[in-house]
């Protein structure tokens, strides 16, 4: 193997992964403070589109992200105000929005879909990819609001007795892994592919939900865990050029497979499962009980 | 003037508007679905008839409405033994994978048996197979205590990509210019039409049995009861000495059985044979068509008809109005959005004062 070819895996594996990393940060924060949003792929696929539709109509690269970005600052409050405000079910509305999201993503994009674009370069994304991851690190564990984020996702009900808004709290939270999955949409179809396809996101945001459990709810680990997720669907590809014999399906399960190991790990003993899992975590929050 | 919202909790709880809600969301998603076809430019009126009245104005649109309804109400009907329960099997969707593996990976090793075993021996290892896959995430819960929610979702993909594996690799129909499908069912294996000429199968028996069945069930056995009082309470079932984790155990199988059906019924119905693409979400829509019904066994066969209706108008709007057919994915989602909101004014009191 010559370095060339290696250096050209590794460069793909980067610019494949970062979505990845966008959407799972989002979701590590919505989680953080004790909301399990399964609408991910449908955030995705919307902020996909919209980036894509208003870049087609504009030429304008700002437009184009700030769109992408409002759609999933509406789409996620609607979520929040239901979960929140509401008090549904919150496995059954992030499915009601993932498959919201794929129908009205396929809907917008109808007459955009094959339409070319010049693509942003991806790097720019990459580096903010790894700040973000950073930032987010830091505000967990550094400051006051991330300590209030964690307190309430951790005990609703006590952060609420010490006078925290647990809502407006979680409004925040929630909105910010909507910005995040949007954004990631964004990267997909303006810079990593560039175009516009029907469920073009292709199960990513699947996987990213996945990515925070196998990352036990840790930032930096989740960086790790997406260019593991990202380096082995790249190398099923390369393994399978060079003749390696093992069926790429098998690459393709690992994610989810690794997932479910993780997760008995961390939950086959009480201790561990305290240490990692936001306790309240798809609990809903009842402040007139 | 300030005027303050007071939420309370209901102490009228009124059955009627628990039922009667299923209605207010679907009315609001259709003003809401109008809206879509306006931005559109398509006149709603005209689209509303494409898309609910049209495709089941002759007896193929009926049949055809009744095949999309099958798998919807047989998965739905499992996934409410679940939910009632308040386990959150979302892994439908694997299940009748599996199912479809095991009881197509019969006809598939006894593709020229003519034999009428053959049939009643794949519709029992899809069952088998949709439990099998359905056991991990109960196994895993029960033993190390492990979220359901997010293992049987993380197995949906595990078996989609199994198939795939079947069906580009061993599987592969020799005859079949390469693509990835395997061969044709042997007739001996295929499900039984009931009319000449229209694909609506026998599975819609299965489907009005497992209903009678489950109402039978839920309204007039210990077990139906068991699952109401753990579905309010898991320690108030413990106290009452039931075995929750046995229950748990139970619903599972019964849910990924019922999944598993569906995706036999599937493969050995309308498709005939096992490809990549053999269900279209069938396995999440369900959980749709379940908390619509109500998680009674009686509304969920009429909402899976509600919903199959969605896909049927979808493949209308698609031919007629050039809109994709995941506007039905819109329609779905809207519904659940609007079902889950209206609950809300049946739990909790709403004043201004």
């Amino acid at each position: 193997m010559n370095i060339d070819l290696l250096v050209g895996i590794l460069n793909i594996v980067l610019i494949s992964t970062t979505p990845l990393v966008f959407a799972g940060i989002g979701e590590l924060v919505t989680e953080k403070s004790g909301v399990l949003n399964l609408g991910l792929e449908g955030l995705m696929l919307v902020g996909a589109v919209t980036g894509f539709i208003t870049l087609v109509l504009t030429g304008n690269y700002f437009y184009s992200l700030f769109f992408s970005i409002i759609s999933g600052v509406i789409l996620s409050g609607i979520f929040a105000f239901l979960v929140l405000n509401l008090m549904t079910n919150q496995i059954a509305t992030g499915l009601a929005l993932t498959i919201f999201g794929i129908g009205l993503s396929a809907m917008l994009g109808k007459k955009f879909s094959g339409t070319p674009i010049e693509g942003l370069n991806p790097y720019y994304f990459i580096v903010i990819s790894f700040l973000l991851v950073f930032m987010v690190s830091y505000f967990l564990s550094k400051t006051k609001s991330g300590l209030i984020v964690r307190a309430v996702g951790e005990n609703h009900n006590s952060a609420y007795s010490l006078g925290y808004n647990v809502i407006k709290t979680r409004y925040m939270t929630i909105i910010f892994g909507g910005v995040m999955s949007s954004l990631a949409g964004f990267y997909i179809s303006i810079c990593y592919a560039p175009m516009w396809q029907e469920g073009m996101t292709a199960g990513r945001g699947w996987i990213a939900l996945a990515l925070v459990v196998f990352a036990t709810w840790k930032p930096w680990r989740l960086l790790v865990g997406a260019y593991i997720f990202g380096g082995v669907a790249i190398m099923q590809m390369n393994l399978q050029a060079i003749g390696v014999k093992l069926p790429g399906q098998f690459f393709n399960m690992m994610p989810y497979l690794a997932t479910i190991i993780v997760l008995v790990f961390i939950s086959s003993n009480k201790l561990r499962l305290k240490l990692s899992a936001p306790a309240s975590l798809n609990i809903t929050f009842e402040k007139n009980q | 003037m300030v005027y303050l919202i007071n939420i309370k909790l209901r102490e009228d709880y009124s059955n009627l508007i628990f039922y009667l809600s299923p209605l207010v969301a679907v009315f609001l998603t259709l003003f809401f679905g109008s809206f879509i076809f306006l931005i559109l430019d398509l006149s709603p009126f005209e689209s509303f008839k494409i898309f609910f009245i049209s495709p089941i104005s002759n007896s193929y649109g009926i049949s055809e409405l009744f095949v999309k309804a099958t798998p919807l109400a047989i998965i739905a009907l499992g996934l409410s033994y679940c939910f009632k329960n308040n386990i959150y099997n979302i892994g439908a969707e694997g299940q009748l994978t599996m199912g479809a593996i095991f009881g197509g990976g019969i006809g598939l090793l006894f593709n020229d048996s003519t034999s009428i075993f053959l049939l009643p021996l794949m519709i029992l290892f899809g069952a088998i197979g949709g439990a099998f896959w359905a056991t991990i995430p109960a196994l895993l819960k029960t033993k190390f205590n492990t979220n359901e929610i997010l293992t049987s979702l993380m197995l949906t993909y595990v078996a989609l990509f199994i198939l795939d594996y079947f069906v580009v690799g061993p599987w592969k129909d020799p005859a079949g210019y390469g693509l990835p499908k395997s061969m044709p069912f042997p007739d001996a294996g295929r499900l039984p039409v009931l009319f000449d000429g229209l694909r609506i199968h026998i599975g819609l028996y299965f489907a009005i049995i497992i209903c009678f069945i489950s109402y039978i069930v839920y309204n007039k056995t210990l077990f139906g009861f068991k699952l109401r009082v753990s579905g309010f309470s898991s320690k108030a079932s413990q106290y009452a000495g039931f075995k929750y984790k046995n229950l748990i155990f139970y619903t599972f199988i019964i849910s990924g059985a019922c999944a598993g059906l569906a995706g036999l019924f599937e493969v050995s119905g309308p498709i005939g044979l096992l490809y990549r693409d053999i269900s279209p979400n069938y396995g999440f829509t369900a959980i749709i068509v379940a908390f619509l019904g109500r998680l009674n066994p009686i509304g969920i066969i009429l909402s899976s008809l509600l919903i199959a209706l969605t896909y049927l108008g979808a493949e209308d709007a698609q031919l007629f109005l050039k809109i994709p057919s995941a506007v039905g994915f819109v329609f779905q989602g809207l519904v659940l959005f609007f079902l889950l909101g209206t609950d809300f004014l049946n739990k909790y009191k709403v004043s201004i004062s």
